[in-house]
C-alpha cells in the first residue's frame, strides 16, 4: 500500500535504530499514548531493538480498555433487549463486563452486529424502522468525528429509532492525570498521531509548559514510532522540552477544522470514568443538549448497575504505566486472552494482550495456556 | 483511536447531502465519507479511519520524511569520520 | 447411571468472566475456543487413540491397507462469494483433508441440509459446482443424503462431505511428525479465501478483485510425494489461517517453529484489506493452500516439484522447525524484532484502533 509500506522499510528502520543507539547515553522513560502505537511496538519488536536504557511505558490509549465497566454493563443490558439491534466496532465484542460480554449476549439471542463505520449503523436504522438501533460510540478524538456525523445524520433524517451510547475519552486530560500522579515516571510523550489529525496539536503546548516534558506527535508504522522515540530522546539528551510534529504527512498544527466544528456541535465536555483509573474531570465527551434525544443512556434507563471488577485485575496500573503486564501476578495464569480479567487483555491494543500474544517467551512464568 | 490508513480517492460524489468518495487502498476499494476533507480531489490521498477521511495525506511531507530517514546514516557517518 | 452432561467446571478457571454455558460463534472459529470444545467435550466422549491424533484425516488400518478417512462441514455465508460457492468448497475441503495424509481421495459422500424456500436454481448452481470440483479432483461422489429444515433455520444450505483414500506404503505424514531441522513451506499466497469472504460480509464489505483460492490439492501432494516419499507434516490452513496450522503442528510434534515475516507470500490486496480492517493475514483462512514440513535434505526437490505444479506455483520456504520453545511459533518481524505467533481466541474481529 502506498504511503504505508515505505514506513516498514527494514533498512530505514536500521538507520533509525542505529541513530538511537548512537545518541542515547542515559536511561529515559517515554510513554506512547496510543494503543495502536503500543501494538506496533510489541508487534514489530521495536522495544527489543531500541537501546535498553529507553523504557517504553504503555499509556491508556486504548478506548476499548478504558471504557468504564459500568458503561460496558449498560451496553450489555441494552443489547439484551428484544427490541434492540446493537451495533458496535469489532473490538468491543469480547470486552468483559461484570458477568458477560457482547458475544455471550449474542449467543443468548441478542441482535448484536459488527460494523466498520458508524454510518453503517445509521443505514441499519433506516432499513429497520421497527427496530431500535443503538450504536456503541466509543473512542478517542479520532473516532469522535465519525460518531458525530452518524448522530448528525440520524437527526437530519429524523431517524427516531437511532441512538448512541457514548463513551468518548480525551487525551490531554489523561496526560495531565498521569503527570499529576505521585508515581509519575514519564519523561516524554509520543502523542497519538490520528487524534492530532483531528484536533491539531496546539492543545499540547500548555502541557509541555506545565510539565516540562517533550511531546512528539507520532504516527503508527514502525518507522514513525522509531522516529517519534528518536526525536523525544534527542530532546531529552539535550535537556529540551518542546512540542514537535513527527507525523507531518497526516497532522497539521490546527488540525481538521470541519471535524472540530461538528464535534463542537454534537458533543460537550463531561467528567468521565476511565476503567481501571477512575474519574478524570472533563476528560470525556457526551452528546450536547440539541442531540440529547439520541442518547441511548437516557432512552434506555437501565437503572443502577452493580459493577464487579475482578479483584485480581491490575489493568489500571498497567494503563497508567505503573507496572508492565508481566509484573501482574495474574498475567498468563488466571488472566489470558482466553480467560481475561480485564479489558487490557481482551483488546488487541491492550498492553496485556499485546504482551501475551507477542511476548510470552520473555516471561519467566510459564503461561497456563488452555 | 488509531487505525487510520492512507487511500487514494478515485471518485467523489454526493449522497443525500453528504460528500462521499470511493477510495482505493492498494487494490481494495471502500466507500468513505469525505465531509471532513471537502476540498479533496480525485487522485489525492486521505487518511481513513472507520470509514471517514480525517486528513488529507500530504504527499510532499511523506516523501520528505522518508528522505530524512535516508539521510540519517549518511550524516552520522560524516560526523563520526570528522571527529 | 452416570450424568451425561459435561462437567464444565473443569473447563474454565473459577472466575465468571469466561463462562460460556452456551455455544458461541467463537467455538467455530478454528482458534482456541474451538480447540477447547474439542478437547473438553468431544475427545473425552469418543475416547480413542485415532481421534486423539487430531489430524486433518484419520488414518486407520483396514484389511492390510492404511485408509485416510475425513469429514468436513460447510456453513459458509454468503453461499456465493468471489471465486466460488459452498458447493466446490465442500468438495475441495474433504479432498484436501484426505490429501493431507498423503492419500488420493477415492470416494466421497455428501449430506445436504436445505432450508425450506431455498431457490432451486441457486441450489442447482451449487450442486453443479460441487460436481465439477469432484471431477477436477478425480473423486467420485458415491452416496449422499438430503434433509430439509423449516424456513428460518439453516442459512439456505449446509453441506457435510466425507471421504477416504489409501495412504501409499511407506508414507507417514501426520501433525506429530515434524522434526527440528525440517523446512517449513507454504504452497502459495496466503489469506486469499478469508479476505474474499470478508469482502462480501455484511457490515464490512469492500470492493476487491480477491477471489477465493479454493482448489483440490491432491495433485500437488502426489507431485510432492514423487519428489520425496519422506514428507513429515502436511496441513491445509483453513479456519484460523497459517497461524493456527503452525501452532497445531508445533504442539502435536512438540517442536518450535521459526519463520521470517518478510518471506510470507501475501498478495497486495490481501495485505491492504487486512490493514483496512486491522487484521493479520496469518489468521485469515485459505482454501487452496498447504503447509508442509519436510526434511531439509529434500527441500530443493520438493519445492521444485511444487513450483512445477499449477497448485504450487508460489511455493516458498518461510522458515524452519526448531528444538527451542516447543509448541510455540516465533516470527522475525520485517524490521528485525521477534514476536510470538499465536492462535486467535475465536475468529478475527475487525479493529478500530
Amino acid at each position: 500500500m502506498k504511503y504505508l509500506n515505505e514506513f516498514h522499510d527494514p533498512d530505514l528502520a536500521r538507520k533509525l535504530i542505529d541513530d538511537l543507539h548512537r545518541i542515547t547515553t542515559r536511561p529515559w522513560a517515554i510513554m506512547e499514548i496510543c494503543g495502536g502505537q503500543t501494538h506496533s511496538i510489541i508487534r514489530y519488536g521495536i522495544d527489543q531493538l531500541i537501546p535498553e536504557q529507553i523504557e517504553m511505558i504503555h499509556g491508556p490509549g486504548c478506548p476499548v480498555c478504558v471504557t468504564s465497566l459500568e458503561l460496558v454493563d449498560k451496553a450489555l443490558a441494552i443489547a439484551a433487549r428484544a427490541d434492540v439491534t446493537f451495533c458496535s466496532f469489532g473490538d468491543m465484542l469480547r470486552v468483559p463486563g461484570s458477568e458477560a460480554d457482547l458475544f455471550a449476549v449474542r449467543s443468548r439471542g441478542g441482535d448484536v452486529r459488527i460494523v466498520y463505520s458508524p454510518l453503517d449503523a445509521v443505514r441499519i436504522a433506516q432499513e429497520n424502522p421497527d427496530r431500535q438501533v443503538v450504536f456503541f460510540g466509543i473512542g478517542f478524538e479520532t473516532t469522535a468525528p465519525a460518531n458525530a456525523m452518524a448522530v448528525h445524520q440520524a437527526k437530519r433524517l429524523g431517524l427516531s429509532n437511532f441512538s448512541m451510547l457514548v463513551s468518548h475519552v480525551l487525551v490531554p486530560p489523561a496526560i495531565s492525570a498521569i503527570m499529576d500522579s505521585p508515581a509519575a515516571r514519564v519523561q516524554g510523550f509520543l502523542a497519538a498521531g490520528h487524534v492530532c489529525s483531528v484536533m491539531g496539536y496546539w492543545e499540547y503546548e500548555p502541557l509541555v509548559d506545565k510539565y516540562r516534558v517533550p511531546i512528539v506527535v507520532t504516527g503508527f508504522e514502525p518507522l514513525d514510532v522509531l522516529d517519534g522515540i528518536r526525536r523525544a530522546i534527542v530532546q531529552l539528551e539535550a535537556g529540551r522540552a518542546d512540542l514537535e510534529n513527527a507525523y507531518p504527512r497526516a497532522v497539521r498544527y490546527e488540525g481538521n477544522k470541519p471535524a472540530q466544528e461538528m464535534l463542537a456541535d454534537v458533543f460537550e465536555v463531561t467528567d468521565r470514568a476511565w476503567r481501571g483509573i477512575g474519574v478524570i474531570p472533563r476528560s470525556g465527551w457526551k452528546l450536547s443538549e440539541s442531540y440529547r434525544d439520541f442518547d441511548a443512556e437516557i432512552r434506555f434507563p437501565v437503572g443502577d448497575i452493580e459493577t464487579q471488577e475482578s479483584p485480581l485485575c491490575r489493568s489500571g496500573e498497567v494503563l497508567q504505566g505503573l507496572i508492565k503486564p508481566n509484573e501482574c501476578e495474574a498475567f498468563g495464569t488466571q488472566c489470558t486472552p482466553r480467560t481475561p480479567l480485564g479489558a487490557t487483555m481482551v483488546s488487541s491494543e491492550g498492553a496485556c494482550a499485546a504482551y501475551y500474544q507477542y511476548r510470552r517467551l520473555d516471561d519467566s512464568k510459564a503461561p497456563a495456556d488452555e | 483511536m488509531c487505525l487510520g490508513i492512507p487511500g487514494k480517492v478515485i471518485e467523489v460524489y454526493d449522497q443525500s447531502g453528504t460528500k462521499m468518495a470511493k477510495v482505493d487502498f492498494g487494490g481494495i476499494t471502500k466507500e468513505v465519507c469525505v465531509a471532513y476533507v471537502p476540498e479533496i480531489e480525485v487522485g489525492e490521498y486521505a487518511i481513513v479511519h472507520v470509514g471517514f477521511a480525517i486528513s488529507k495525506l500530504d504527499e510532499k511531507a511523506a516523501l520528505e520524511t522518508l528522505s530524512l530517514f535516508e539521510q540519517m546514516g549518511v550524516l552520522a557517518e560524516e560526523l563520526d569520520t570528522g571527529s | 447411571m452416570s450424568d451425561p452432561s459435561p462437567n464444565v467446571e473443569g473447563w474454565t478457571c473459577p472466575l465468571p468472566l469466561r463462562d460460556y454455558p452456551t455455544v458461541v460463534l467463537g467455538h467455530g472459529g478454528g482458534g482456541k475456543l474451538s480447540a477447547e470444545l474439542i478437547r473438553h467435550l468431544f475427545l473425552p466422549a469418543f475416547a480413542n487413540a485415532t481421534l486423539e491424533c487430531l489430524g486433518d484425516s484419520a488414518v486407520i488400518d483396514v484389511a492390510g491397507s492404511r485408509v485416510a478417512f475425513s469429514t468436513d462441514s460447510f456453513v459458509v455465508q454468503p453461499l456465493f462469494f468471489p471465486g466460488g460457492n459452498i458447493g466446490e468448497l465442500a468438495v475441495n475441503g474433504t479432498v484436501n483433508d484426505i490429501a493431507m495424509s498423503g492419500a488420493q481421495p477415492m470416494v466421497m459422500s455428501a449430506g445436504f441440509i436445505l432450508e425450506e424456500g431455498m431457490p432451486l436454481d441457486r441450489l442447482g448452481v451449487i450442486v453443479e459446482s460441487a460436481a465439477a470440483a469432484a471431477r477436477a479432483a478425480g473423486v467420485e461422489l458415491v452416496t449422499g443424503d438430503t434433509k430439509v429444515v423449516d424456513q428460518g433455520h439453516g442459512d439456505g444450505v449446509y453441506i457435510n462431505t466425507s471421504g477416504f483414500g489409501i495412504v501409499p506404503d511407506g508414507v507417514m505424514i501426520g501433525p506429530d511428525r515434524a522434526r527440528p531441522g525440517d523446512a517449513v513451506i507454504v504452497s502459495g499466497d496466503i489469506g486469499v479465501h478469508g479476505i474474499a469472504i470478508m469482502s462480501v460480509r455484511e457490515g464490512i464489505e469492500f470492493g476487491t478483485v480477491v477471489e477465493s483460492d479454493t482448489m483440490p490439492l491432491n495433485g500437488l501432494v502426489a507431485a510432492m510425494l514423487e519428489a520425496s516419499h519422506d514428507l513429515h507434516a502436511l496441513r491445509d490452513p483453513t479456519r484460523g489461517g497459517v497461524a493456527a496450522t503452525l501452532n497445531e503442528i508445533a504442539e502435536a510434534s512438540g517442536v518450535g517453529i521459526e519463520y521470517e515475516e518478510r518471506l510470507l507470500p501475501v498478495p497486495e490486496a490481501v495485505s491492504s484489506a487486512c490493514s483496512l480492517l486491522g487484521l493479520d493475514p496469518i489468521h485469515a483462512a485459505n482454501e487452496g493452500k498447504l503447509i508442509a514440513m519436510i526434511p531439509s535434505a529434500a527441500t530443493d526437490d520438493v519445492v521444485s516439484a511444487m513450483r512445477s505444479h499449477p497448485a504450487g506455483a508460489g511455493a516458498t520456504v518461510i522458515g524452519r522447525v526448531v528444538e527451542a520453545h516447543p509448541g510455540v511459533v516465533v516470527a522475525r518481524t520485517a524490521i528485525g524484532g521477534s514476536r510470538i505467533v499465536d492462535t486467535q481466541m475465536a475468529q478475527q474481529l475487525p479493529r478500530i484502533c
